[in-house]
């Protein structure tokens, strides 16, 4: 029952070879026996997921059932639950239980997705190796040895270990793909403002999107499709209507435009995760594409320039925690400084504390200029070569993250080491593309992914480029050993 | 670039942190790390190219000044750490 994709899911569902509750159960059941070895969830509320189950039930025997009535699913916990804890993988909200449900969290019930629980993730999506998060690691089901990536680890994991048919994730410098590629999924990053920001908890406003961890780019496309659309609770939300991203899934690519950024083949790269990005290259070739190297001169300003503006608005959005209307307050403050102050020292971690600390810094007086405007400046330069770049070709190929999953520990000591780990990935999240990873081969038995980045707003190729390739190859296929 | 212990101290008086003396030289050097890694940008010539806060370029959209939540009071409040007659609650500003 866990290996069903989510059509495969619906479609027994309707034809009522197993019920709602059923696969809630099964998969509740899986969690609680494999989760202790992976760490993927943080909450998991059985009531509440079998609750759901019986009205999904309920409403199939109906006929009132939603697009994914029945459909179990996990959210990552940046995501808010009414009446559920949302942790943010923060001390700072281990007592937060949200008045109100995220849109993204409300429409996929709408739809009918049963939440199972809320997944494990960097401390308010601020890392790529889930070591950040307060609720500890998140291990990597290929190798337990070996983190999940993250930001959106505990996601990744769970999806991988198929604790979940499927997960909503964020993504603000590559905290959907990079754990995509690490855990061996299909993950995809859409257009900013896609998706709605409502009740996503805020990490950098104009980077952070919600996203999708699948097993396949048929059900990413599925779920995606169940998600995004305009919401005028999201200031940025674009008011533009979805297409049907199944729909085009399996269009031909033959004559298809493919640019292979030179500057993401670079010295960098570890040597195995290159071999299989140009073997996944090759077979796109042979799928009837055109692929050619083209250059994004810019890329390599894209950490620098990432790292003050998501520190710059991760400064100011978390300026709301300040232990007054919710979360954590410091125990006998002295006054109100000590209360602010305090609060904020326990309440977050050490990464979230040095990136507050370093916006404070480049948004301060005297040095905006020197590091906001030109982060800024930059950023309209990356952004033009994209735009530039789609003016030749239609889809945009690389690796997703500069190696395979890596040992716990063995970034996590240097800040500047970690950054570099989303190389490939922050420069979608600053010009607003779409982009997504896709399982393109194994290296000393761990998943790499190749990256698909698109033009504004088609997600709908990218999702077609990965479902073909995915007709094509097996990696997506491949699972987890040791995992049952 | 690099901060110094000092600047440091100020940013997080700024910030609304308060540091462990025992990690400030720590902190301190992990942040000058990562501004020496930002300052790449430096070597770029940016004269004349224009900033840019959102990456399709929107502005922010208004809606009519109308009520449209219910008053939820109640709920929000029975999650602050502190209320009281339908108040938050903080140490004393003012003597």
């Amino acid at each position: 029952m866990h290996e069903l994709s989510l059509e495969a899911i619906r479609s027994a569902l309707a034809r009522r070879e197993f019920s709602a509750l059923e696969i809630t159960t099964h998969f509740l059941d899986r969690i609680a026996r494999i989760d202790p070895r992976l760490n993927a969830f943080v909450t998991v509320d059985r009531e509440t997921a079998l609750a759901g189950a019986r009205a999904a039930d309920a409403a199939l025997a109906a006929g009132t059932a939603g697009p994914l009535c029945g459909v179990p699913i996990a959210h990552k916990d940046i995501f808010c639950t009414d009446g559920m804890r949302t942790s943010c993988g923060s001390r700072m909200l281990g007592n937060f239980v949200p008045p109100y449900d995220a849109t993204v969290v409300e429409r996929l019930a709408a739809a009918g997705c049963v939440t199972l629980g809320k997944t494990n993730m960097d401390e308010f999506a601020m890392g790529s190796s889930n070591e950040t998060s307060y609720y500890g690691p998140v291990r990597n089901p290929w190798d337990r040895e070996r983190v999940p990536g993250g930001s959106s680890g505990g996601s990744a994991a769970a999806v991988a270990a198929r604790l979940a048919p499927v997960a909503t994730a964020t993504d603000t410098g590559g905290s959907i793909r990079q754990p995509a590629a690490l855990c061996g999924l299909t993950g995809i990053k859409p257009t900013y403002g896609r998706v709605s920001r409502h009740g996503m908890i805020a990490f950098a406003s104009s980077l952070d999107q919600g996203g999708v961890l699948a097993r396949s780019a048929a059900d990413a496309a599925l779920l995606l499709g169940a998600m995004a659309g305009f919401d005028p609770r999201d200031s940025t939300s674009i008011d533009a209507p979805v297409p049907d991203y199944c729909a085009s899934l399996d269009a031909d690519l033959a004559g298809l435009r493919i640019g292979v950024p030179k500057e993401y083949l670079d010295a960098g790269l570890h040597p195995g995760t290159e071999r299989a990005v140009r073997a996944g290259l090759a077979e796109l070739e042979r799928l009837g594409a055109r692929v050619r190297e083209i250059s994004l001169p810019h890329s390599p300003l894209s950490v620098p320039a990432y790292y003050v503006i998501a520190p710059a608005e991760c400064s100011t959005n978390l300026a709301r925690f300040d232990g007054v209307r919710y979360g954590y307050r410091c125990a006998d403050p002295q006054d109100l400084f000590d209360m602010y102050a305090r609060s904020r020292a326990e309440g977050f971690g050490d990464e979230v504390k040095r990136r507050i600390l370093v916006g404070t810094y480049a948004l301060s007086a005297g040095y905006y200029d020197a590091y906001y405007r030109k982060a800024q400046q930059i950023r309209r330069l990356i952004a033009q070569d994209f735009h530039a770049a789609f003016a030749e070709v239609d889809v945009i190929a690389g690796p997703a993250s500069p190696s395979p999953a890596f040992r716990f520990g063995e970034k996590s000591t240097d800040p500047v080491t970690m950054y570099l780990e989303d190389i490939y990935t922050i420069a979608a999240n600053l010009a607003g593309v779409p982009a997504l990873s896709v399982p393109v081969g194994l290296v000393d038995g761990l998943p790499v992914g190749m990256q698909l980045i698109g033009r504004h707003l088609d997600e709908a190729r990218i999702l077609n480029v990965a479902h073909r390739f995915q007709q094509a190859t097996d990696w997506h296929l491949r699972r987890p050993g040791g995992i049952d | 670039m690099s901060i110094s212990e000092e600047q440091l101290a100020r940013v997080a008086e700024l910030a609304r942190i308060r540091l462990d003396e025992a990690t400030v030289a720590e902190v301190t050097r992990r942040i000058s790390d990562i501004l020496a890694m930002i300052d790449q940008m430096s070597a770029v010539d940016t004269t004349g190219v224009e900033p840019m806060a959102n990456p399709l370029d929107a502005t922010q959209r208004l809606r009519a000044d109308e009520v449209t939540e219910t008053d939820r009071r109640e709920r929000f409040l029975a999650i602050a750490p502190l209320s009281e007659d339908g108040l938050y609650l903080v140490p004393r500003v003012i003597e």
